[in-house]
């Protein structure tokens, strides 16, 4: 196939990736965050309420983009893209299944993490771009809480490196196939088990923000930046909030719990199941991180920074040695 | 143009490189300044990228284009105190214009002196794990000591930022 063609082709399937995942995660969001807080909503629209998310999606599509008074005009228009662009980008090295992904990355696992990165640009530059001091402190929490979290995030990940060798999220994968002593599936979780801590604490302190705060699609004045925005920014604002939590999570599933593989069933059957089995673990994982939102109190700010450069940093750093330790004794030679 | 990489892709990151320098220089409100500091950087990694540097563009957006934010963070924290505030005097002074100029000779006349132009990509671009391997083992002492440095300069810095404070 044309080269052009089939990069064009694989970008638009990224983008219906997510903005499906958008529709699905809020609605998954307020079920299940309505089922436990008691206060269930959107039950009229459908069966049971499922088409109350498709409902909210077409009025956003159909509103009139507002803007606020005294912004600035082209940072204030550029920036909800500036946030959902990496965000549409970090999927691009995600790895469904053995041949099912968008490219194949060399520095797969470091891409993501560096497209993520960019993401606190775009809320701080649309911050500053509107008129608003709400706005402004919403954003510095944001940036500073993305600096406390994406550190020890990038470090938690370091020992699986240390130990595969690779950046390529498709190897680590293929390296996480097979059981160990014929019970345990050979997934990093089970021997890194404190990365895989470190790797969701700092996840749910770099996922727990305020558009995770509003009850539906309405952005309200608690709402920081996104409260800014009206009609499709706001979307594209929200979408890449939950663009987020999924490649979060499934970065953890490849990183940790072996992405596309399943432990005891034939590798013939599993090529073919890879896709559906990525996304059920994916979705789990997301499940327990909007769980753990959802029955969790909200932590301060200054407990956020204190959690993460005082413990998660110091912590991930220790553990890396450790483990930089046990490789170079159990693999001499192998690691220069 | 050599054939080494594809012409109108660089065409566009070098000319977005470079208005976006030019944008940083003339603008008038630092965090605009910043805003377009980061387009430079990003458009550098793009350029990292072309050449098949791969592990660099990436490291590039993750280093640089990341911490901008950090950085804009710093101009809201350390000028900021009213929102239109953030006004700096663009220097066009002679004494700026003597040291760019000055520069650019002296970059014109090292890259004159190459002899050797690569006039072809290498077929099998070295890999991630390649420069690694460089980099922790013919570069380990420059990298520590790099590293050592930047270390230093983090400490003086608090320290620095605690005198100021009591």
């Amino acid at each position: 196939m044309n080269a052009l063609l089939s990069s064009a082709l694989h970008a638009s399937a990224a983008l219906v990736l997510v903005l499906l995942n958008g529709v699905v995660l809020v609605f998954m969001l307020r079920r299940m965050i309505g089922r436990m807080h008691l206060r269930r909503g959107g039950l009229h629209a459908g069966p049971g309420g499922v088409i109350q998310t498709a409902a909210d999606v077409l009025k956003l599509l159909s509103k009139e983009g507002t803007r606020p008074g005294g912004v600035n005009r082209w940072v204030y228009a550029i920036a909800p893209m500036a946030v959902f662009v990496p965000s549409l980008v970090a999927y691009a090295a995600l790895p469904f299944s053995e041949t099912l992904r968008i490219t194949r990355l060399d520095t797969g696992l470091l891409f993501t993490f560096a497209v993520l990165s960019v993401v606190p640009l775009g809320v701080i530059a649309g911050s500053l771009a509107s008129a608003s001091n709400r706005a402004l402190i919403g954003a510095m929490r944001v940036v500073a809480r993305q600096l406390a979290c994406s550190v020890p995030l990038l470090l938690s990940v370091l020992p699986v490196v240390m130990i595969t060798g690779t950046l390529d999220l498709g190897d680590i994968v293929n390296y996480q196939t097979g059981l160990w002593s014929g019970a345990f599936p050979r997934w990093f979780a089970i021997p890194l088990l404190p990365s895989l801590a470190i790797f969701t604490t700092a996840a749910l302190c770099g996922l727990d923000r305020t558009v995770f705060d509003i009850h539906g699609i309405e952005p309200g004045p608690e709402s920081g930046l996104a409260g800014e925005y009206s009609a499709m920014r706001f979307g594209l604002l929200c979408i890449s909030e939950f663009g987020n939590v999924f490649v979060i999570s499934a970065l953890a599933v490849t990183v940790f719990f072996g992405g596309w593989t399943l432990p005891f069933v034939p590798l013939d059957l599993q090529s073919s199941i890879g896709p559906v089995v990525f996304l059920i673990k994916t979705y789990t994982l997301v499940f327990l991180f909007l769980w753990t939102r959802s029955v969790l109190p909200r932590v301060r700010t200054d407990q956020l920074m204190d959690l993460g450069w005082k413990w998660l940093i110091p912590l991930s750093i220790v553990w890396i040695m450790l483990v930089g330790l046990v490789v170079k004794a159990s693999l001499p030679g192998t690691v220069v | 143009m050599s054939e080494t990489v594809s012409g109108p892709v660089f065409a566009i990151l070098a000319f977005a490189c470079i208005g976006g320098a030019i944008g940083m220089l003339s603008a008038r409100n630092t965090i605009h300044a910043a805003l377009w500091l980061s387009e430079v950087m990003l458009a550098v990694a793009g350029l990292y990228l072309l050449l098949s540097a791969e592990y660099l563009a990436v490291v590039q957006v993750l280093i640089y284009a990341s911490a901008m934010s950090v950085v804009v963070l710093f101009i809201i924290m350390l000028t900021l105190r009213e929102r239109e505030g953030p006004v700096r005097m663009a220097d066009f002074s002679i004494g700026g214009g003597i040291l760019a100029g000055l520069t650019g000779v002296i970059l014109y006349m090292a890259l004159a002196d190459r002899g050797d132009r690569i006039s072809a990509m290498p077929v099998e671009p070295s890999g991630t794990a390649a420069l690694g391997e460089l980099l922790f083992g013919r570069w380990t002492l420059p990298l520590e000591v790099a590293a050592l440095i930047l270390l230093v300069s983090l400490v003086a810095a608090v320290w620095w930022s605690r005198e100021v404070d009591s």
